[in-house]
This record gives C-alpha cells, sequence and structure tokens, in this order.
C-alpha cells in the first residue's frame, strides 16, 4: 500500500514549493481536501475571466456611442460574463470551502463518496472548459445567461454558442448535483460522535440547505436545456412559438432553477458568516436555531417565487400577487439572519481582522441589495424598474457585495488553515477598503441610471440622456475593484512564501477544523472528537465558560484534542483512506469528450465529416466511461468499508 | 460507487457498515438522487401534459378530436404488454433481493437474470413501439401526420422526449444490473452483496414506478 502511504504525509507549504510539484497525488487524488483547493484555485481562475469580461464591457458602456465592442461580441460577453461568475465563480468556490470544511467540522475524516467527489471537480472543470472553448470554435453564447426563448433557437443563435453553453452547462449541472448528494450524505451520516444535527456549525447547515435546494432545483433546469437542445438540434419546437412551443414554458422552467439558484449562491455564504461574526466578536452565535432554520425556510420559499423574473411577461394580476406576496415573504427570514448577525457583534469583544472587516460589509451591502429586492418584488414598482440597470445593481449588490464579500472573509478566515500561513493583514484591510468602496462606485450609480431608465443589455447609448456620467464613474470602479483583486493575488502569493506560519488556531475560534494541524494531514482527526455542545473548540479552551448555552450543551465536556504524542501520530499510518485512482477523472474526461460531439451532432458546418467526427467524439467519450467505470469499481473494491480490510 | 464511511474506523476496530443518521450511506445518496429524478421526470411529464391539452384543445375548437386525437397512434395493447413486463421485473426484482439477503446465490442468479431480460425486453419493445410510430407518420417534429392530414401539435416532440429519457434510464438500469450479477458471480462471499443488490432494487423500482405514471397519464387517461 504503497499509495496509502504516500497519501499520509501532509504537504506543507515548504516542501510545496521545493521540488517538482506532486502531479499525481493532486490529478488522482480522492482527499476532499485537496479537491477543496482545485474547486478553490479554479474557481478563482475563472473569476478573473468574468472579471476581464466586466471590464471589456464597461470600457465599451464607458463613453456612449463607443464602438470599442461590436454588438455581438458584447452579447458574448455578457452571456459569459454572467455565466461564468454564477456557474463557475461563485457556485464552485462555495463548493470548494465547504469541500474543505465541512468533513473537518463534523469530525470526518473525508466526504461520504470520495471518489464522486473527485468526479464533480473534473466534471465542473470540463464543463468550464467546454465553455470556454466556444470563443474558440466561432463564438461564445450570446443568448444571455437566461437564455430567454425563442432567441436560443437556430435561427436568432446561429452559432454553436448556445449548445456549447446548454452541454457545458449539463456537464457542471451533473457535477453540482453529484456534489450536493455527496454533501447530504456526508453532513447526515459521517457526523462525529455528539455532533448531532442541532450542534452542527451554521456553515454545516447551510450547506445541507443549499444541497437540497440543488438537487431539486437542477433537474428543471438540465429538462428545460435537454428541450432546447432537441429543439436547435432534432426537430422539436418546445420554445419556439412559430411552430406551436411556448416562449413563457423555457422562462417557467429556468426561473423554477434560476431563482432557487440565488439562494444556493448566497446561503453558504451567510453560513460562512454566521461562523466568522461569533470568533470575531467573542461571543456564540447569536439565535443559533433562528439563523439555522431561517436558512430552511428561505431554502422552501426559495422555490415558490420563481414568476417574480416574470412580472414582465404579463401573467396576470392572481399570479403576480401570489408571487409578489411569495417573494416578500422571504424578506422575513433573511432579516431574521440580518438581526442575529447584528446582535451578535451587540456588546461583543469586537476584533476588527480583515475577514470580520469582509463580513461586516457583507452584512452592509447585502442590506442594501436586499431593500432593493424587496421594491423589486412589487409588480408595479418591477413593470417600471424590470430590464434596466436598476436590476444590475440590486443583483450586484446581493451577489458582489453579498456572495463574494462574504467569500473574501471566508478566504481571510481559512486561508490559514488551508495553507498553514497567515496572509498579510495589513495588505488585506487595504485590500477591503478599496474593493468596499470601488464595488460602491461602480455598483451604486446603476440604481440612479436605472431609475432613469437606462436599459440593460445594451452594447451603447446616445449622448445626452443623462447617463454619461454615471456610466463614467462605473468604469473608472471596475479599474479599482480590479487593482483590488491584483493586490488579493499579491498578498496570496507573497503570503503563501513568507506569510506568518499559522498554528492550529490562529484565530481562537470554536469549531473542531482548528483543533487540526495548519493545513491538516490526509486522514484529518487522528482521533475522531466526541461532541457535546455546539462549539467544543471553546469548551476545551474555556470550561468555565462552557454549557452557557443550555440548548447546545450537554454537562460533559466535548473531547478534542489538538496535540498529540510523536508516537500517537506514529500511529496514524494505520489509518486506512481511499487509494488514489483516475477513474473519475477519465469519466468526466469521456463524459466532456461525448458532450464536445453532441454539440455538433446534427450541424451542417462541414457537412458529413463535421457529423462523423462528432459521433466518433461521442463514441470515445462512452468507451471512455466505460472503461471508467470499471476501473471505479475496481478501486472502490480496494477501500470497501464492508470488506474491512487493513492492509 | 462505493461509500467510504471512516467515521471512528479506528475506534471501532473496524469500519461501520452505517453512518450517524443509521443508514448505509449509499442508500441514503440512492434516496436523495431519487428525489432528484423525481424532478426530472415530472418537468418531462408536465412538458408533455401541456402540448397535448393545448392540441387537444385546438382540435376540439376546429370540430376534429374525435378524428385526429393523437392518442391514436398510441397502441395500448402493446404498452399494457410492455408495463406488465416492467411491472413482473420489479416482482423478480424483490424475489433477487431477498434471495442475496437469504445468501442463496442460485436463486439470487434466477431472479436477477429473470429481471435483466425482463428490463431488455422492454427496451426492445419500446425501441419497436418507436420505430412503428415513426412508420405511422409521428416523429419528432412539430406536426404529425394522421390519414393523410397534418395536424401542427408538439405531442410528437414531448412524446418521444419524455418516454426516450425514461428508456434510456431502463436502459442504465439494466446495465447496472448486469453490472451486479457479474459482481456477485465473481465475489458471491462479499458481505456487501445484499447492499448492492437493494440499491439497484431501488432505482429499479423507481424507474418502474415513473413508466406507471407515465403509463397512467399518457396512455390511459
Amino acid at each position: 500500500m504503497a499509495i496509502a502511504e504516500h497519501k499520509l504525509t501532509s504537504v506543507s507549504p515548504a516542501t510545496a514549493s521545493s521540488g517538482s510539484f506532486p502531479w499525481r497525488t493532486w490529478l488522482a487524488t480522492v482527499d476532499h481536501k485537496k479537491i477543496g483547493i482545485i474547486y478553490i484555485v479554479s474557481a478563482f481562475v475563472f473569476f478573473m475571466l468574468g472579471g476581464i469580461e466586466a471590464m471589456l464591457m464597461r470600457v465599451q458602456l464607458g463613453a456612449p456611442n463607443n464602438t470599442f465592442l461590436s454588438a455581438d461580441v458584447y452579447n458574448q460577453l455578457f452571456t459569459m460574463h454572467a455565466t461564468t461568475m454564477i456557474f463557475l465563480m461563485v457556485m464552485p468556490m462555495n463548493v470548494g470551502i465547504g469541500n474543505y470544511v465541512v468533513p473537518l467540522m463534523i469530525g470526518a475524516r473525508d466526504m461520504a463518496f470520495p471518489r464522486l467527489n473527485a468526479m464533480s471537480i473534473w466534471l465542473f472543470l470540463g464543463g468550464g472548459l467546454l465553455l470556454y472553448m466556444s470563443f474558440l470554435t466561432g463564438g461564445a453564447p450570446n443568448g444571455g445567461w437566461f437564455a430567454y426563448a425563442p432567441l436560443t433557437q437556430v435561427q436568432y443563435s446561429p452559432t454553436s454558442g448556445m449548445d456549447y453553453w446548454i452541454l457545458g452547462l449539463g456537464l457542471t449541472g451533473i457535477a453540482s448535483i453529484a456534489g450536493a448528494l455527496n454533501f447530504i450524505v456526508t453532513v447526515l451520516n459521517m457526523r462525529a460522535p455528539g455532533m448531532s444535527i442541532n450542534r452542527m456549525p451554521l456553515f454545516v447547515w447551510m450547506n445541507l440547505v443549499v444541497s437540497f435546494i440543488i438537487i431539486f432545483a437542477f433537474p428543471t433546469f438540465t429538462v428545460g436545456s435537454i428541450e432546447l437542445l432537441f429543439d436547435r438540434q432534432f426537430g422539436g419546437a418546445f420554445f419556439n412559438p412559430a411552430q406551436g412551443g411556448d416562449a413563457m414554458l423555457w422562462q417557467h422552467l429556468f426561473w423554477f432553477f434560476g431563482h432557487p439558484e440565488v439562494y444556493i449562491l448566497i446561503l453558504p455564504v451567510m453560513g460562512m458568516i454566521s461562523e466568522i461574526l461569533p470568533v470575531f466578536s467573542r461571543k456564540p452565535i447569536f439565535g443559533y436555531s433562528f439563523v439555522a432554520f431561517s436558512g430552511v425556510g428561505i431554502g422552501f420559499l426559495g422555490f415558490i417565487v420563481w414568476a417574480h423574473h416574470m412580472f414582465g411577461v404579463g401573467m396576470g394580476p392572481m399570479a403576480n400577487a401570489f408571487f409578489a406576496a411569495a417573494s416578500m415573504v422571504i424578506a422575513i427570514p433573511t432579516g431574521v439572519k440580518i438581526f442575529n448577525w447584528i446582535a451578535t457583534m451587540w456588546a461583543g469583544d469586537v476584533r476588527l481582522t480583515t475577514a470580520m472587516l469582509y463580513a461586516i460589509g457583507f452584512i452592509s451591502m447585502f442590506i442594501i441589495g436586499g431593500i432593493s429586492g424587496i421594491t423589486l418584488a412589487s409588480p408595479p414598482i418591477d413593470l417600471q424598474q424590470t430590464d434596466s440597470y436598476y436590476v444590475v445593481a440590486h443583483l450586484h449588490y446581493v451577489l458582489f457585495g453579498g456572495s463574494i464579500l462574504g467569500l473574501f472573509a471566508g478566504a481571510y478566515y481559512w486561508f490559514p488553515k488551508m495553507t498553514g500561513r497567515m496572509l498579510n493583514e495589513r495588505i488585506g484591510k487595504i485590500q477591503f477598503w478599496i474593493m468596499l468602496i470601488s464595488f460602491n462606485v461602480t455598483f451604486f450609480p446603476m440604481h440612479i441610471v436605472g431609475t432613469e431608465g437606462m436599459p440593460r443589455r445594451i452594447y451603447t447609448y446616445e449622448a445626452g440622456m443623462g447617463w454619461d456620467l454615471w456610466n463614467f464613474i462605473e468604469t473608472v470602479g471596475t479599474f479599482f475593484l480590479a487593482f483590488s483583486i491584483l493586490i488579493f493575488i499579491y498578498n496570496v502569493l507573497s503570503s503563501l512564501r513568507n506569510g506568518e506560519v499559522a498554528s492550529n488556531d490562529p484565530w481562537d475560534a470554536a469549531t473542531l477544523e482548528w483543533t487540526m494541524p495548519s493545513p491538516p494531514p490526509s486522514y484529518n482527526f487522528l482521533h475522531i472528537p466526541i461532541v457535546n455542545s455546539r462549539r467544543p473548540l471553546w469548551d476545551a479552551k474555556y470550561p468555565h465558560a462552557a454549557g452557557d448555552d443550555h440548548h447546545g450543551a450537554s454537562s460533559a465536556p466535548s473531547q478534542v484534542r489538538y496535540e498529540y504524542t510523536d508516537e500517537e501520530t506514529a500511529g496514524a499510518k494505520d489509518i486506512h483512506m481511499p487509494s488514489l485512482t483516475f477513474s473519475p477523472m477519465i469519466l468526466s474526461g469521456g463524459l466532456t469528450i461525448a458532450a464536445l460531439g453532441f454539440v455538433y451532432i446534427n450541424k451542417d458546418i462541414l457537412g458529413l465529416p463535421t457529423r462523423v467526427a462528432a459521433l466518433g467524439f461521442i463514441l470515445i467519450g462512452i468507451v471512455m466511461v466505460a472503461i471508467a467505470i470499471r476501473g471505479w469499481i475496481v478501486d472502490s473494491r480496494k477501500d470497501s468499508p464492508y470488506l474491512g480490510q487493513h492492509h | 460507487m462505493s461509500a467510504t464511511s471512516h467515521a471512528h474506523h479506528d475506534e471501532a476496530g473496524q469500519a461501520p457498515l452505517v453512518g450517524s443518521l443509521g443508514v448505509d450511506s449509499r442508500k441514503l445518496g440512492l434516496w436523495a438522487f431519487i428525489g432528484s429524478e423525481t424532478l426530472f421526470f415530472t418537468a418531462l411529464i408536465t412538458t408533455h401534459l401541456i402540448f397535448y391539452a393545448r392540441t387537444k384543445a385546438e382540435l376540439t375548437a376546429s370540430g376534429m378530436l374525435a378524428h385526429l386525437d393523437p392518442k391514436h397512434f398510441l397502441g395500448i395493447n402493446l404498452t399494457s404488454v410492455l408495463a406488465a413486463i416492467l411491472l413482473a421485473s420489479s416482482l423478480t426484482m424483490v424475489l433477487a433481493l431477498a434471495a442475496s439477503k437469504a445468501k442463496e446465490w442460485q436463486k439470487f442468479r434466477f431472479w436477477l437474470l429473470a429481471t435483466i431480460i425482463l428490463g431488455s425486453s422492454f427496451v426492445l419493445g419500446q425501441a419497436y413501439e418507436f420505430s412503428h410510430l415513426y412508420a405511422e407518420g409521428l416523429k419528432l417534429a412539430p406536426q404529425f401526420v394522421y390519414e393523410g392530414e397534418t395536424v401542427k401539435s408538439l405531442f410528437g416532440v414531448t412524446f418521444f422526449t419524455m418516454t426516450g429519457f425514461h428508456g434510456l434510464h431502463v436502459t442504465l438500469g439494466v446495465i447496472w444490473l448486469i453490472a451486479v450479477y457479474f459482481k456477485v458471480r465473481k465475489f458471491p462471499a462479499s458481505p456487501e452483496n445484499p447492499m448492492d443488490v437493494e440499491l439497484v432494487g431501488l432505482y429499479w423500482h423507481f424507474v418502474d414506478l415513473v413508466w406507471v405514471g407515465i403509463f397512467t397519464l399518457i396512455y390511459l387517461i
């Protein structure tokens, strides 16, 4: 078992930077921590691509009648910007941090299905690469991330861009569903003794809620996009009204997924904030149960509000009234969370670290986005504002001011755990202020130009509409925003090399991941902890304060350890971890190649050769999948818990 | 896809078969997956029903429904046989699971093989039905031809998409059954065999249940 032994060596930052990069241990990994890091790094690369797309658009819009970009390129850019930020940045970034942190927080050695986890990351990357391939093969998707019918029909979107969009997102969708199933089983079934549901950290709670949202929301999107593929390639007409199809059906199928999707983007971040605020306020979270169950409430309500994206299409007063009321109800659980966060900080011993600044930034910006959201939930107001820049302002306040500021909070908080080095706090604070200010400079004026009637999704506008100055200011803001990202990249790279070495528990935190060395060994816990409260590590460090929360704590203290003798550490080699395997990657590669074949299966681009090649790709893909499944079964047998073997 | 539950592996001396919820991890995951698949088929079936109701309303308005109802295409005889075959396969699946739990491997192989044969028969029957419908004039196109008359309707598109994806699920189920058959034959003493059988059985019953829904909503009503 040379492989298993190899996995036991934890990669410290020093060894990682010296010598050749251990490709094999990363490409064939099934370790949730490594997979988490691959997610995080690739999501960050897509973040920069999506950011570059945004900046190109802002340059175009910086002055009226600008000719920097053509209308067609602009359409491709706004489609790819949104698709990238939603599916290839915020979702995988959430999944990446969740992948790394959730098993540690609940006292598990890995995710429930380590190989499925590896499949998810490679499938996500395959889908992302397929999407970006479209830029090189005749044009990226250009129908918007919402892909409204019938604009996406072949006669209006003749390039293969939309086919790449359908199949690329199809692959990331499978990855998301597989990942969500993995999270559900991990959270429900892999908890350490005593880690009951009502003691789970709130970040774990939110990941559980989001996983359920994913498995119930994604199927309708899958069906919708399969139907769109049939329209474009196999003679269907689902969404083509000219042939008896129905454009509204697309909107219903899409938004039944699309609205829950925004909670998929924000809830894990709310979970991160709920971990960070208590640690830096030196107080337990205020109203744990309310924070947890308001998240569940948001998850449920998220499924009955989708048509508020469709007030503009005229569904009639009854439907409008229902969806407006349901949408406004969501403000209640969201407000509950905000007040709980504020109450957590209230009278706390607040330490303004960079992570805490970002968390507070999240709350402030999310409140602004939430309030503009409530205005949009009202049909008469929505009819005035829909398809204007006011909506663009709203969604960026919740997704950038919310999700992305929150993700930076998470990055500063967990970076020491993941890398063993602290990020530079001074640079971090400078970065925070530049980002917060330039974010507002970029997006706040969009409220104003939107209210003044500037439509979204236009590639240029006439001078003298009263929008010129605001648009110029927005564009200037974008450059400072990009600058703050560059500062962050510099901070990460310099801290990885020279940053202060992180201890097990640099923030004096309360949850289990801080009991382990930074970064943790591949097997995570040498001894699985026994948990008796919601804050096992604070109990161990401050026994006199343990049990002050009657709902979470029992009389016995939690048994967590964060110091081991060398003898005990040597015993770690008996811990059996799943073996390295390339099968998940081969399977994902096969599906990606087959998906590429489906893009061209019925295209008249170069006649017969294209179809033959497409069919060839599909067959190669299927063969790869078959080989991978066989290898997967063989590899999983090596580690089967049923066989109880200790080779 | 095997679950590896490592929780308190070292303390217990051997790996537990169930996790903190008291259920096998793979079984829990499969149940959640079935929940997800339910939404998948709901969306497909709903699409079909919406367009069928529309076609029916248009044909009723023009007084042509009695003559041109697209359901004329759907021969109830063949699909009843197919439904019976699939239902019978659920029974043989249950018997295969019972035999695997009782470790009666001879019996188990018989019943699992019966399930595989019945499942394959369903797929072949559906392939026959599809080719028959194509010849009759119902195609993957937004109109159908019935007794020389062309009717604008999405019936063919939604019908083939929905039943096609169900057929794909049955096909994948047959492949899974075959994989389990050979795995159990190769490792007859493996302690996880009954769970492997139970998992494929769960999936199989679900796919069967979807057919009961499709058969009732599309062929009967």
